[in-house]
């Protein structure tokens, strides 16, 4: 009894000397603290203010831009009453084909990478690969579709537009869908396996299955990511002022905004500044149901 | 209790993880339709030793086996058997409960589906059936639609059960299935493990003495890879011939 009282005394006695308000250690850090977070608050809003203007401004022209012609009438000369529904509805159907091209080949490659990859140098090779083209400049990638597709049909097409684009989606669903599969436990892989089922089987109903949310996100990204960009399209659709099928140049959203922002008529720049709050709007839209799918994979588990 | 015809035997097995061997010599005889807890200090190779039954350790490399284990008579360790035949043969159920990403229903009919064609009802006979022998049936009769997730840790255990069960295996291995468990479960579980018995040969790994005692009828006290001893039950617990065994037993060791 005697024994444990001077022991918690003693306690005590330790416990005031090192959490007293004046202790030196406490006070360095606590000044350490408020410093660290006063430069990284003054970070975040440096960063924030330069995001709102860019968005206000956006939203200033943009929404002056908007009307309904914007969404039925094509792309007009200058001086004309016009819209940009061809290009709206070119670059919906060149992401959605660059999309459904890439998807498939995006997904098998990450499983392949996730549940095969284990053994030999094919999948560190392709792993490696894959982060390269995750990172090439876009300009490059449409270049390379110039070079082997468009220059052997002859023409610039939607369907050259698609393929570069499929080319930016792969690398994107390649590194989600392995680093999803790569999150479902080993434990699950066994149960299945541990019944007897073939490895297909495994991968299909039970791993991919389980990472669904991750993979689906990681679409929604690469979707996001190709649908604001400009280059890979410059040497693949190009443009075109009229409606066109997938054979022949394609009207987009982000080539048609380059050309009339750069041109010198006010009625274009008008269109130029509604077309840019469209792309931005769907990216961010995308994004946040992207984060929010995340969010629900998270808290599933 | 009765000699029992051998369903496993073991024979001069070793096992090796790269150049580490767990698994030392092992030689031994799983009756049929019986039940026979591994028990021993972590680390001593049950898991490893159940992992051999059903060639779990070939899906990683650089680990291997050495010896034969008889099936029925047949090498199940020889290089032209079907593997996945031979999983079907023998269900395994895990430490922590690992069910899949489907409804309760799907979770059952995933293994039966790999090896038969049943009709909508005998399909539907056999869930019910199989969920009847984990003693989940009546918690999840009317949710038989509901994710597989959605369900307690205990009955996410019993489902496991009740899947490994429900292909009709004719061995059913059982690693540490109780450990995550509430009592109530675990006896559920125990009483499940009694009932099994009469269709299905059962080994279990257990750190529960008093589990090891009641629900088996052959133990085998395992101690850095070696089989120390291997008898029934109640000659084990009650009158251990190695003294090593009875130190484990009563506690006096780690
Ligand atoms: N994947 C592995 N790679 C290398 N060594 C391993 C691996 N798994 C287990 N071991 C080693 O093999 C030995 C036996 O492990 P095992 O998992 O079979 O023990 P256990 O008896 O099941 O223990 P526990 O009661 O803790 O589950 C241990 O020494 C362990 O370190
Ligand atoms: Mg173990």
């Amino acid at each position: 009894m005697e024994q444990s009282l001077t022991r918690t005394g003693k306690a005590n006695a330790v416990k005031d000397k090192s959490f007293s308000r004046n202790n030196m250690v406490y006070r360095k850090r606590r000044l350490i603290n408020i410093f660290n977070m006063g430069a990284s608050t003054l970070a975040m809003v440096f960063g924030l203010f330069w995001l709102f203007w860019i968005l206000w401004t956006l939203l200033r022209f943009g929404i002056e831009g908007m009307s309904t012609e914007v969404f039925t009438q094509i792309t007009p000369p200058p001086g004309s009453q016009g819209g940009l529904a061809n290009a709206i509805v070119g670059s919906l159907q060149m992401t959605f084909f660059g999309t459904l091209i890439g998807t498939p080949i995006g997904i098998l490659a990450g499983v392949y990478l996730a549940e095969y990859g284990n053994r030999g140098w094919l999948a560190p090779a392709t792993r490696f690969i894959n982060d390269i083209l995750l990172s090439a400049p876009s300009i490059v990638i449409g270049l390379f579709i110039y070079e082997v597709y468009v220059i052997s049909v002859g023409h610039f097409s939607g369907w050259a537009g698609s393929l570069a684009l499929s080319l930016l989606v792969i690398p994107v669903v390649v590194r989600t869908t392995e680093n999803m599969l790569r999150l479902v436990p080993n434990s699950l892989r066994e149960a299945a396996i541990a019944l007897g089922a073939p490895q297909w089987k495994v991968t299909m109903y039970v791993t991919l299955r389980s990472a669904k949310a991750g993979v689906i996100t990681g679409i929604l990204l690469a979707v996001a990511r190709i649908s604001g960009e400009t280059a890979p399209l410059l040497f693949t659709a190009l443009n075109n002022q009229f409606w066109s099928d997938m054979n022949q140049p394609m009207a987009n959203l982000p080539i048609v905004i380059f050309q009339f922002a750069m041109s010198p008529y006010e009625d274009w720049h008008r269109l130029a500044w509604a077309g840019a709050l469209l792309i931005t709007l769907s990216v961010l839209t995308l994004n946040i149901v992207a984060r929010w799918m995340g969010r629900q994979k998270t808290q599933s588990h | 209790m009765t000699e029992n015809a051998s369903k496993l035997q073991v024979k001069d097995l070793n096992f090796y993880y790269g150049n580490y061997q767990a698994l030392k010599g092992i030689n031994l005889e799983i009756p049929a339709n019986q039940v026979t807890a591994f028990i021993g200090p972590s680390g001593c190779g049950k898991s490893t030793l159940l992992r051999v039954f059903n060639r779990m350790f070939e899906l990683y490399p650089g680990m291997r086996a050495e010896g034969e284990i008889l099936l029925d008579g047949e090498n199940i360790l020889a290089r032209d058997v079907d593997i996945n035949l031979l999983r079907a043969k023998i269900g395994m159920v895990f430490q922590k409960p690992t069910p899949f990403p489907m409804s309760i229903y799907d979770n059952i009919t995933f293994g039966v589906k790999l090896y038969e064609n049943l009709s909508r009802v005998d399909m539907d006979e056999r869930v019910e059936w199989a969920l009847k022998k984990a003693a989940l049936w009546n918690e999840v009769k009317d949710k038989l639609k509901q994710s597989g997730n959605s369900l307690s840790g205990g009955q996410q255990q019993r489902l496991c059960i009740a899947r490994a069960v429900a292909t009709r295996p004719e061995v059913v291995l059982l690693d540490e299935p109780t450990s995550a468990l509430d009592p109530i479960s675990t006896a559920h579980i125990e009483e499940l493990i009694h009932e099994l018995k009469a269709d299905y040969t059962i080994a279990i790994v257990t750190h529960n003495m008093q589990q090891a005692a009641r629900v088996s009828d052959y133990t085998a006290y395992m101690y850095l890879g070696d089989l120390v001893e291997f008898g029934e039950t109640d000659g084990i617990f009650t009158a251990p011939k190695k003294k090593a065994t009875e130190d484990y037993i009563t506690g006096k060791f780690g």
